[in-house]
């Protein structure tokens, strides 16, 4: 196995049953990408497909309002609303290229299992998705569009029931399925490969950015900005920033509540290194090592753990990981429906919020581009609920109690 | 010779095959952990693997998944673990292994894991998600100590992957016998028999089958050359303990 690592991150800490597949995955990943023809097949599905090039569109409210300018880069136009599609085309083509017949993977809020599920039919492959059971019931569109693109939908009961217990349920099922399967991880986390293969195929984003804003004003953008869950749409967009110094890279974990004793989900800034999942990054845990439940008002960013090459780039400082609560997030979301006429997915507008939340962290006339990751038709169960408080009060009644039981056990 | 191997070798020479019960920290419950791990040990196991409880136990079955869930709501800790081993160490006559997931043993260091391991009279450790590539470290603090990191394997291992596993390996080979997670099965797959005769060319130490056992029967008619030394079994025997049977009856089936 080569360059498992970024820096003491990552690795590849999975069950030995898992380590024939992992390393098949490995080597089609070195033979299969760089070929010409991999690439060309794939440009054709981003293209006619999901939709790429997608736009890089300017904000002249909030620009105004802001005083200094404000992009988006509008990941939400993509098919299947999100930019979860850029990687599921990706690996979907690399299993069939592989031999391959069927596709496993985890969802959460049920974007990645839709995208996935997408691919699949468009493919031609079969398509087991596992989710928690309690996602299940709150996101029944989204299961019913799996259904409907031929995907079976497999509710997992055990653990909390969401995330993080559906991707451990689709590693047992890959474990005796691998002959036939490829597991479609949905972010940039997991074992490796999947880090630097998701970030393979979702480096697009940050590709297109660079290329639009170059020939839009001639030059590099101040600041780029991504939400950060398990970090996929984040390393995306950064990544083909890294090297370029005069370019600030912001990254945004969600707070939750923020009330005290509330979960939440951002392990870079309140977690600590362990083992997740297959790999070391940062994560919510007690000091006993056991993963702490998580709570975002976004699905989508609801997860104890985050790509290991976000912890790098968090402890070596390239990337500055900032932090948003729930109700500031959702603040975001209204702003933006009102002032540009976009309805950002709730995860998108932590980032949105961030900006729009310490406007003094940018100078005036710079240029900041916000990766919106995804569309909000989603999360109107959310955030009709949410009513004026800003809040979603049923979820932080419910987080503030578990919450706090939670931490009379442990500490 | 590792004591692991040598309590197998022995407990093989007695009566075959060699017994290895897997028992969660804290099953059935709190009060009744230790005499039944003493039952066990008097039914003649040759080897006790301890489960050390965590909340994601990705390569386990729904019984010992349960059993883990149940000890972590009862407070169950490794450092319990550990201190209880401590205060009763030599009393048993097994050898003793914990069974785990890596990150509780990284979260409590391994320097500390290793010496405290040595001292509570802990023989081996299985640690599921960690494959040959990340255990260099831990193997090697453990080796100063003469524990065991005991190697997994299974029908998907090929022989070179086991030549990997075989030059760092002690104790004995925890050989899985079908291709998913901890739990029973009715028959054990004809793969099963390829991996043991696999595994046999290339370790020179014992092999213990395990995932899916539950009763003798599953061993009748294996072939003479893909015998392995020794059998686990977890869930058969948490679901027997659960529903109210006794440890050493569990054990008898076997005898």
């Amino acid at each position: 196995m080569k360059n498992s690592y970024f820096g003491e991150f990552g690795g590849c800490f999975v069950p030995e049953l898992l380590m024939p597949p992992l390393l098949e995955v490995e080597a089609a990943m070195r033979r299969l990408l760089p070929a010409a023809e991999f690439q060309a097949e794939l440009d054709d599905l981003l293209r006619n497909f999901a939709g790429r090039p997608t736009p890089l569109t300017y904000c002249p409210a909030l620009s105004g309002n802001l005083g200094f300018h404000l992009w988006l880069k509008r990941e939400d136009l993509l098919h299947t609303g999100a930019h979860k599609i850029n990687n599921t085309l990706g690996q979907a083509l690399l299993a069939k290229k592989m031999g391959k017949t069927a596709l496993v993977a985890e969802t959460g809020a049920g974007q990645h299992g839709v995208a996935t599920a997408a691919a699949a039919a468009r493919l031609g492959m079969k398509c087991d998705i596992y989710m928690g059971s309690e996602d299940v019931a709150r996101q029944a569109p989204n299961v019913m569009r799996m259904k409907l693109l031929g995907a079976e939908v497999h509710a997992v009961e055990s653990g909390t029931r969401t995330l993080k217990d559906a991707i451990n349920e689709a590693l047992r099922a890959w474990i005796s399925s691998q002959e036939s399967t490829h597991y479609c991880f949905g972010t940039a986390a997991g074992p490796h490969p999947f880090p630097t293969l998701v970030r393979e195929f979702q480096s697009v984003i940050g590709r297109e950015t660079r290329a639009r804003f170059l020939e839009k004003t001639g030059g590099l953008p101040d600041a780029v900005v991504a939400c950060v869950g398990g970090g996929s749409n984040a390393i995306g967009l950064f990544y083909p920033f890294l090297e370029e110094t005069s370019v600030r890279i912001i990254g945004v974990e969600a707070a939750g509540t923020g009330e005290p004793g509330c979960f939440n989900s951002a392990p870079l800034n309140l977690g600590a290194p362990g083992v997740l999942h297959g790999n070391y990054t940062m994560l919510l845990q007690n000091r006993d090592g056991q993963i702490e439940p998580s709570h975002s008002i976004s699905a989508g960013l609801d997860y104890p753990g985050v790509g290991p090459e976000h912890a790098r780039l968090h402890k070596t400082g390239r990337v500055r990981y900032g932090m948003v609560k729930d109700a500031n997030a959702l603040a975001a979301f209204h702003r933006l429906c009102r002032a540009e006429g976009i309805l950002p997915a709730l995860e998108s507008s932590h980032a949105l919020a961030y900006v729009l939340d310490h406007p003094a962290d940018f100078a005036p006339g710079s240029a900041v581009v916000v990766n919106l990751s995804g569309r909000g038709d989603k999360d109107m169960g959310i955030v009709a609920a949410s009513g004026d408080s800003g809040i979603c009060a049923v979820r932080t009644a419910e987080c503030r109690e578990n919450g706090m039981q939670h931490f009379k056990r442990n500490f | 010779m590792n004591v692991l191997e040598q309590k197998i070798r022995h407990a093989a020479e007695e009566g075959w095959p060699a017994l290895i019960p897997f028992l969660t920290a804290g099953f059935p419950d709190r009060s009744r952990f230790w005499p039944t791990l003493v039952e066990l040990d008097e039914a003649g196991a040759a080897v006790i693997e301890i489960g050390v409880p965590f909340s994601d136990p990705v390569a386990d079955g729904p019984v010992v998944e349960e059993a883990s869930r149940r000890a972590l709501a009862d407070g169950i800790t490794l450092r319990g673990i550990m201190k209880e081993l401590l205060e009763r160490k030599g009393l048993l006559k097994a050898g003793l292994v914990l069974m785990g997931y890596l990150n509780p043993f990284l979260q409590y260091g391994f320097e500390k894991l290793a010496d405290d391991a040595a001292a509570a009279g802990v023989n081996g450790f299985i640690i599921p998600d960690m494959p040959f590539e990340e255990s260099a470290s831990l193997r090697g603090m453990l080796g100063k100590r003469g524990i065991a990191l005991i190697s997994l394997v299974g029908p998907n291992t090929g022989e070179a992957r086991m030549r990997l596993y075989a030059a760092g390996s002690e104790g004995y080979v925890y050989v899985t016998s079908v291709m998913g997670t901890t739990g029973e099965r009715n028959a054990l797959a004809p793969q099963a028999a390829d991996a043991l005769r696999r595994a046999r060319a290339v370790f020179s130490l014992p092999l213990a089958l395990g995932f899916g056992l539950r009763e003798p029967s599953q061993l009748e008619g294996f072939p003479e050359d893909a015998r392995p030394d020794a059998v686990v079994f977890g869930s058969a025997l948490l679901r027997h303990l659960d529903s109210g049977g006794s440890a050493a009856e569990f054990l008898r089936r076997w005898r």
